[in-house]
């Protein structure tokens, strides 16, 4: 395994971070460091795209590779620019689970359709955990939030189901439980010429660890001991959920300017 | 192992404990001082136990601790 | 299109001719009447000339991925009318925030809201100037003709690269569907953005006269920080000090403020001697200069003024003709120029001539010229 130090020097900055003891986006950002290092990605070749949140807040400002920190909901609008733009470029997008499948929705699922050649990590927390903690598109059923007192009337869905049905052409879950796991996934992201989405189940110690009483530590034993490999179980279903092949859109767009005419501006 | 070095940086650690959890080999335990956060700083206890599995490294959130073979 | 220089043309075509000569390398837009043909022409053009065409799922997501491309090096652009451009706005300040080039077209309809999305309007002008949240200053173009259509959008290009800021063509649906002669010159003049030194490492901030900071791309191996956080000159955010939203924001504002001079840009007629100047924009304009044109031609001591910078606003210049003579605003809307107006000009000379849904006649607007100069 790579040294701390190694990764540190060369992938980190601006340390401390703001994240909260405990708190999972550390853990992503050190998996996110280890797979690029071990896939054999140039760093500057990367660009990370993120929202609003504090998952954006895992690339911008911490890691060290071009940063692009948008708008609530639209980072993988913006990062189908960048990819169209340069398609030499890889584009992870880094955007929590209200950013991502709340206001982002509607990008989210046409990122999917187009198949273009994102890598997405949603980071789940189950909550907008930012602005306090309210209720999410993920937060379960009569879970009380800090909009939910009296619980949620309204009902969570799976985001990855959702993603995998629109037609993205690699879609996984893993928790920040599972370090070697993600770091595999994210260099298959990588590796895989499409919409990769990887949901991942990440702990909120401040607003959501602490209503439920269990710590960061206790949080990552919770997904331990929830999450399955095996699909036929009533735990969630941790692994590879889709793997399809689709046009994927940015080589559709290149092949079409290379069909009808002149020199790629 | 004793010719392993690890290093704690204070100004990281956050005192989250997952660390401490997560080695195999009981090096590392809570300080009696606390942080900021009014958590145990991690400190290591054992290091001659330590067999640079690299787990804490894997696992801390807040790249606090390296570990160092000599 | 044929090796000749001259068309009939129609203004959206024109438009998206302009973006084409300008090196236009990124569109993506979300169909919208009036501005439609734009996006319809450049889906076809655009990759021919080696640039990448996208159509996406809305407009928040067509400015977004135009934003995001300009920073791969590309000049981008977008087209949309009204309920579009609204939709853009959060994502034009983000442009603003982070001072990226890039043009947006506003085909302006009859509004507000849904309106009546064929017929022309320009109630969009303070929307263009103040639509997105907080301090900033904008450039805001206004054609009236298919030829400034495609001109105005060259230049549109040129002014977003060279003060790294998002520029709006703010057009009208009557300017973007008339067909008339288009001159398409063989070469343009092209500006490009200003791209870092070897020893300039900050890209968002700058002592310089200009106030623009040099401008990497994606993938030259900065490590940029770019965000819509208040930030300091290499990109960090910082969003609690005095001193980092002061010196921002002021810079981000001066420097569309501090060249006005330069930027400001107008057609003047008869204005020395004028005891009424008639003031229009947009596709309102094409008849207003012909009453004036015919005032004249009648004795009558008019005079025509018609912004095409529409921002920053010439109000040094609307404030001498203001002082000078009786003022009759002519616009397509009830409150789209107006309030800059009447800013400039003292109320007791300013009189108005708005119009909803269609263009007056050259008689119509003769008919009030006449009234109030006698």
């Amino acid at each position: 395994m790579i040294k701390a130090k190694k990764i540190k020097e060369k992938y980190i900055r601006r340390h401390p971070s703001p994240f909260c003891p405990g708190c999972g986006g550390g853990m992503v950002l050190n998996s996110m460091s280890r797979a690029v290092e071990e896939s054999g990605v140039s760093k500057e070749d990367i660009v990370a795209v993120s929202g609003i949140g504090c998952a954006a807040w895992i690339p911008s400002p911490h890691w060290r590779v071009d940063t692009l920190h948008t708008t609530h909901g639209r980072a993988i609008a913006f990062a189908t620019g960048v990819k169209i733009g340069n398609k030499d470029l890889e584009v992870i997008v880094v955007s929590g689970d209200g950013d991502c499948a709340g206001i982002g929705g509607n990008h989210l699922l046409h990122g999917a359709r187009n198949n273009i050649d994102l890598n997405v990590l949603m980071i789940n927390n189950g909550l907008y955990a930012m602005t306090g903690g309210q209720v999410a598109p993920t937060t379960e059923h009569d879970e009380k939030t800090l909009t939910t007192p009296y619980g949620n009337p309204s009902s969570s869905f799976d985001v990855a189901e959702v993603v995998k049905a629109a037609g993205a052409g690699h879609v996984a879950r893993w928790t920040t439980y599972h370090m070697k796991e993600l770091i595999e996934e994210v260099k298959t992201a990588i590796d895989t010429n499409g919409f990769s989405f990887i949901e991942i189940l990440t702990q909120c110690p401040t607003r959501k660890g602490k209503k439920e009483g269990m710590n960061g530590l206790e949080m990552l034993q919770w997904y331990k001991e929830n999450t399955s490999k095996d699909e036929d179980t009533d735990k969630i279903f941790v692994g590879t959920l889709s793997e399809v092949d689709r046009p994927e859109l940015t080589e559709q767009i290149y092949k079409q300017i290379d069909e009808t005419g002149d020199e790629l501006k | 192992m004793s010719n392993v070095k690890i290093d704690i940086d204070r100004k990281l650690c956050t005192g989250c404990g997952i660390c401490i959890k997560f080695c195999p080999k009981d090096v590392l335990d809570e300080s009696e001082d606390l942080n900021q956060y009014g958590n145990h700083f991690a400190e290591v206890v054992a290091e001659e136990e330590c067999i640079v599995c690299r787990r804490c490294e894997l696992y801390c959130p807040d790249f606090a601790i390296e570990v160092e073979e000599k | 299109m044929k090796e000749q220089d001259e068309y009939f043309m129609e203004g959206n075509i024109a438009c998206a001719e302009g973006a084409l000569k300008a090196g236009c390398g990124f569109y993506a837009g979300y169909p919208i009447t009036p501005a439609s043909e734009v996006m319809n022409h450049l889906s076809k053009e655009l990759p021919k000339a080696g640039g990448r065409f996208v159509q996406m799922e809305d407009e928040i997501a067509s400015i977004a991925s135009v934003i995001g491309a300009s920073w791969t090096g590309l000049k981008s652009m977008t087209a949309t009318s009204g309920p579009g451009f609204s939709l853009m706005q959060e994502n034009l300040g983000y442009a603003v925030m982070t001072e990226t080039p890039c043009v947006i077209v506003n085909v302006q309809r009859a509004g507000p809201s849904t309106g009546q999305a064929t017929k022309p309007g320009t109630g969009d002008v303070m929307q263009a100037r103040f639509g997105s949240q907080g301090d900033y200053e904008i450039i805001a173009l206004s054609p009236n003709s298919a030829q400034e259509m495609f001109e105005f959008t060259v230049r549109a290009f040129n002014l977003a690269e060279k003060y790294r800021t998002p520029v709006v063509l703010l057009a009208d649906a009557g300017v973007g569907h008339m067909r008339e002669k288009v001159k398409i010159p063989k070469e343009v003049d092209i500006v490009e953005r200003r791209r870092p030194e070897d020893d300039e490492n900050e890209y968002f901030d700058t002592d310089r006269e200009d106030r623009v900071p040099p401008m990497p791309d994606f993938g030259d191996g900065k490590e940029l920080l770019i965000t819509g956080s208040t930030h300091l000159g290499d990109g960090t955010r910082d969003t609690s000090s005095f001193e980092a939203q002061d010196r921002l924001v002021r810079r981000l504002v001066s420097k569309i403020e501090d060249n006005r001079e330069e930027l400001e840009d107008w057609e003047e007629r008869n204005l020395e001697d004028a005891d009424l100047v008639v003031i229009s924009y947009g596709s309102i304009s094409r008849p207003a200069r012909g009453a004036v044109k015919k005032a004249r031609d009648n004795g009558l001591k008019v005079g025509f003024f018609r912004p095409k910078v529409m921002w920053p606003s010439p109000e040094k210049k609307l404030r001498e003709i203001g002082e000078n003579s009786k003022v009759l605003l002519v616009e397509l809307s009830l409150r789209g120029y107006r309030m800059e107006v009447e800013r400039a000009v003292p109320s007791e000379n300013l009189h108005i001539y708005d119009k909803l849904n269609s263009l007056p006649t050259i008689d119509q607007i003769y008919e009030k010229i006449e009234e109030l100069i006698k």
